[in-house]
C-alpha cells in the first residue's frame, strides 16, 4: 500500500514555479530522502503534502484518501507528523508540555499520556529536561524535541524538514540510529542535507531540482547518476 | 503536596479569606468589594480569551451589556424573577458571542481588535436606538421588589455581597478546571505559537470561537449579575471605556494567571477611588500607574510572582 500518492503536484509564485509537475508514491514502512540543491523547492512540497500551503494544481492522496481538499491540521490529525524546519517549539512551556500537546490531541488518560512523553523523550535522550522550559534548551536539544513531538503524534507518515541541521555530530549518529529503529514501522519522509546522514538511514531517494523531479532511486543508483552528481553532488 | 493541591488551596484559601471579610469589614470597603468581585468576574472572562488564548478584544463592554440587559429587558418588560433573568442574560452572552465569534475570527491581530471594537459599538448604538425598551442613556433601575430571590433580598449589602462571591467563586473555579483541562491546555499552545499548534493536527479556528464563547459568557454572567446587585442597567456598561476596563485589570494582575483579574481589579479600584478624592484627573493617576507596571512589570502583579516565586501558579 502506499501511504502516500502525490500527482501533478504545482506551485507558482507569481511567475516563480517553485514546484512543477511533482509525481511521488511513498509505499508503507519506507525511509525516502528527499534531497536538492537549496530553493530546489523541497520545503514549498512538504508544505503542499501537509495543507500548509496550498497548491496552484494537483492533488494528494493518504492513506488512499484523497486529502487535497483538506485543512492541514485534518491531515495531521489523519497521522501525518511534521517537524519544522525552522525550530518551532513552544518557548514558554516546559518540554514535558509541549509533547503532552503531540500526545493529548489523539485523546486518552493523563497516565497514558504521561507514559507516551515519557517515551518519546527518552527516545531523543531530553528525559531528564522534561521540566525544563523549551526556549531554555539549546539550538540542537530544540531540534530533538521537534522531533520527539514528531514521535509523539505515532504519524503514519513522519515529514521531518532538516532534522539534522545543529545538531553535534554524537547526536546525529544519534539521530539515525532512531531513523533505523523507525524503519519498518514509520513511513518516514526525510529532506536532508547531510549526505552521510540520506546514505545512510534512506531506502530511496528523490532528487529535486528546479521544482521538478530530476532522478529516484536507491542510495546507490543516486550516488551513481551522471545528472544528480552535476547538479548537486559537485561532479565526482 | 502536589501542585494541583497547592493550587486549589491557595484559590479556595482565597474565596474563604473574601468569605471571612464579609463579617470583618467596615460598611463602605463591604460594599466596594462587593462590587469588585463582580468586576472582577468580568475580568476572569476576560482573561480567558485575551490571557490564555492571546487574543486581544476591544469589544468586551457588548458582552457585559448583553447580560445586564438581556437580565434587565426580562425582567423590567415581561416581569420575570431574578433567576431566570440572570439566566436570559448568560444566555445572551452565549448567542451574541457565538455570533461575534464566527464573524470576528475570520480576522485576527489588530484586524481582530477593530472588528471587536466595531461590534461593541453597534450593540451600544442598537441600545441607546431602542430607546423605548431601553430607556437609552438614562438606563433603568431594577426595583427592590423585582430584586428578591426565593425570598432573598439581593439589595441587602450582606446578601448582596454573598451573592457576589458565589458568582465569583464559581466562574474563578470554573477557570481553574478549565486550564487544567486539554482544551485550556490547547488554549494556552494556541496562545504561545498558534502555527504549531495548528501542525500538532488541533482545528485552531474551533479552540478559538470556543474561547470567545467561554469568555462573552462569563462577561455576560457578570453583567447580569452586577445589574441584579447593584438594580442598574445602563447604556454606559457598554461603551469603549468598559471594553477597555477589562483589558487594563487582567493587564495590571498578570494576563494568563487566575488570580491577577481579581488582584488587578481591586488595585485599580481603590486607585482610582483614593484618586478621585485628591484630584479630578484620577484617570490620568490609572494610567501612570499602568505605564509604570508596563515597563516593570510586563506581566503583571500575579505574573511578576509567578516569574519570582511560585512557578506553579496557574
Amino acid at each position: 500500500m502506499n501511504v502516500l500518492e502525490v500527482k501533478g503536484l504545482s506551485k507558482t509564485y507569481g511567475g516563480l514555479r517553485a514546484v512543477q509537475d511533482v509525481d511521488l508514491q511513498l509505499p508503507q514502512g519506507q525511509v525516502r530522502a528527499l534531497i536538492g540543491p537549496n530553493g530546489a523547492g523541497k520545503t514549498t512540497l512538504v508544505g503542499l503534502i501537509t495543507g500548509r500551503v496550498n497548491p496552484s494544481a494537483g492533488g494528494v492522496r493518504f492513506l488512499e484518501r484523497d486529502v487535497s481538499g483538506y485543512p492541514a491540521y485534518r491531515r495531521i490529525a489523519m497521522g501525518m507528523g511534521y517537524t519544522f524546519q525552522i525550530t518551532s517549539v513552544f518557548a514558554n512551556l516546559s518540554l514535558h508540555e509541549n509533547v503532552a500537546l503531540a500526545v493529548r490531541r489523539r485523546g486518552g488518560t493523563v497516565a497514558q499520556v504521561d507514559k507516551a512523553v515519557n517515551a518519546a523523550l527518552s527516545e531523543v535522550g531530553l528525559a531528564l529536561r522534561a521540566e525544563q522550559l523549551a526556549g531554555d534548551l539549546s539550538y540542537g536539544h530544540q531540534r530533538l524535541l521537534e522531533i520527539a513531538m514528531g514521535l509523539a503524534q505515532e504519524p503514519k507518515l513522519l515529514i521531518l524538514d532538516e532534522p539534522t541541521q545543529g545538531l553535534s555530530s554524537g547526536e546525529v549518529s544519534g539521530f539515525k540510529e532512531l531513523i533505523r529503529r523507525l524503519a519498518g514501522q514509520t513511513t518516514v519522509l526525510l529532506i536532508e542535507h547531510n549526505m552521510d546522514v540520506v546514505m545512510g538511514v534512506a531506502d530511496y531517494i528523490t532528487v529535486l531540482n528546479f521544482g521538478a523531479v530530476l532522478a529516484e532511486g536507491t542510495p546507490a543508483e543516486i550516488r551513481a547518476n551522471a545528472d544528480v552528481q552535476a547538479a548537486y553532488l559537485g561532479g565526482g | 503536596m502536589t501542585e494541583t493541591t497547592k493550587s486549589l488551596l491557595l484559590h479556595l484559601g482565597l474565596v474563604l479569606l473574601l468569605l471571612a471579610l464579609n463579617w470583618l469589614l467596615p460598611e463602605y470597603h463591604h460594599g466596594n468589594l462587593a462590587r469588585v468581585m463582580v468586576l472582577a468576574t468580568y475580568a476572569i472572562g476576560y482573561n480567558v480569551l485575551f490571557g490564555y488564548t492571546g487574543l486581544l478584544s476591544l469589544g468586551h463592554a457588548m458582552f457585559f451589556a448583553a447580560g445586564m440587559y438581556g437580565m434587565g429587558l426580562v425582567i423590567r418588560h415581561l416581569g420575570w424573577t431574578p433567576a431566570p433573568a440572570v439566566l436570559a442574560g448568560v444566555l445572551a452572552g452565549v448567542g451574541l458571542s457565538l455570533l461575534v465569534g464566527v464573524l470576528a475570527l475570520r480576522t485576527s491581530g489588530v484586524a481582530f481588535m477593530i472588528v471587536t471594537l466595531m461590534f461593541a459599538q453597534s450593540l451600544f448604538l442598537t441600545i441607546l436606538y431602542f430607546t423605548t425598551y431601553t430607556r437609552g442613556d438614562e438606563g433603568f433601575v431594577i426595583q427592590q421588589a423585582e430584586r428578591v430571590l426565593a425570598g432573598i433580598d439581593l439589595s441587602d449589602p450582606n446578601n448582596r455581597y454573598l451573592a457576589a462571591l458565589a458568582g465569583f467563586a464559581l466562574c474563578l473555579m470554573l477557570v481553574w478546571v478549565l486550564v487544567r483541562h486539554p482544551f485550556g491546555k490547547t488554549l494556552i499552545a494556541i496562545r504561545e505559537n498558534e502555527e504549531r499548534a495548528r501542525m500538532l493536527g488541533y482545528n485552531v479556528y474551533l479552540h478559538k470561537l470556543g474561547a470567545v464563547v467561554v469568555s462573552g459568557t462569563i462577561s455576560a454572567f457578570a453583567g447580569a449579575l452586577y445589574g441584579v446587585l447593584f438594580g442598574y442597567v445602563g447604556a454606559s456598561f457598554s461603551t469603549v471605556q468598559y471594553s477597555i476596563f477589562p483589558l487594563l485589570w487582567v493587564l495590571l494582575g498578570g494576563a494568563g494567571t487566575l488570580i491577577g483579574p481579581f488582584v488587578g481589579t481591586l488595585f485599580m479600584f481603590y486607585l482610582i477611588d483614593l484618586a478621585s478624592g485628591v484630584t479630578s484627573a484620577y484617570m490620568l493617576v490609572a494610567g501612570v500607574a499602568l505605564v509604570l507596571l508596563t515597563l516593570f512589570a510586563p506581566q503583571g502583579f500575579m505574573g511578576l510572582v509567578r516569574k519570582r516565586f511560585i512557578r506553579w501558579l496557574p
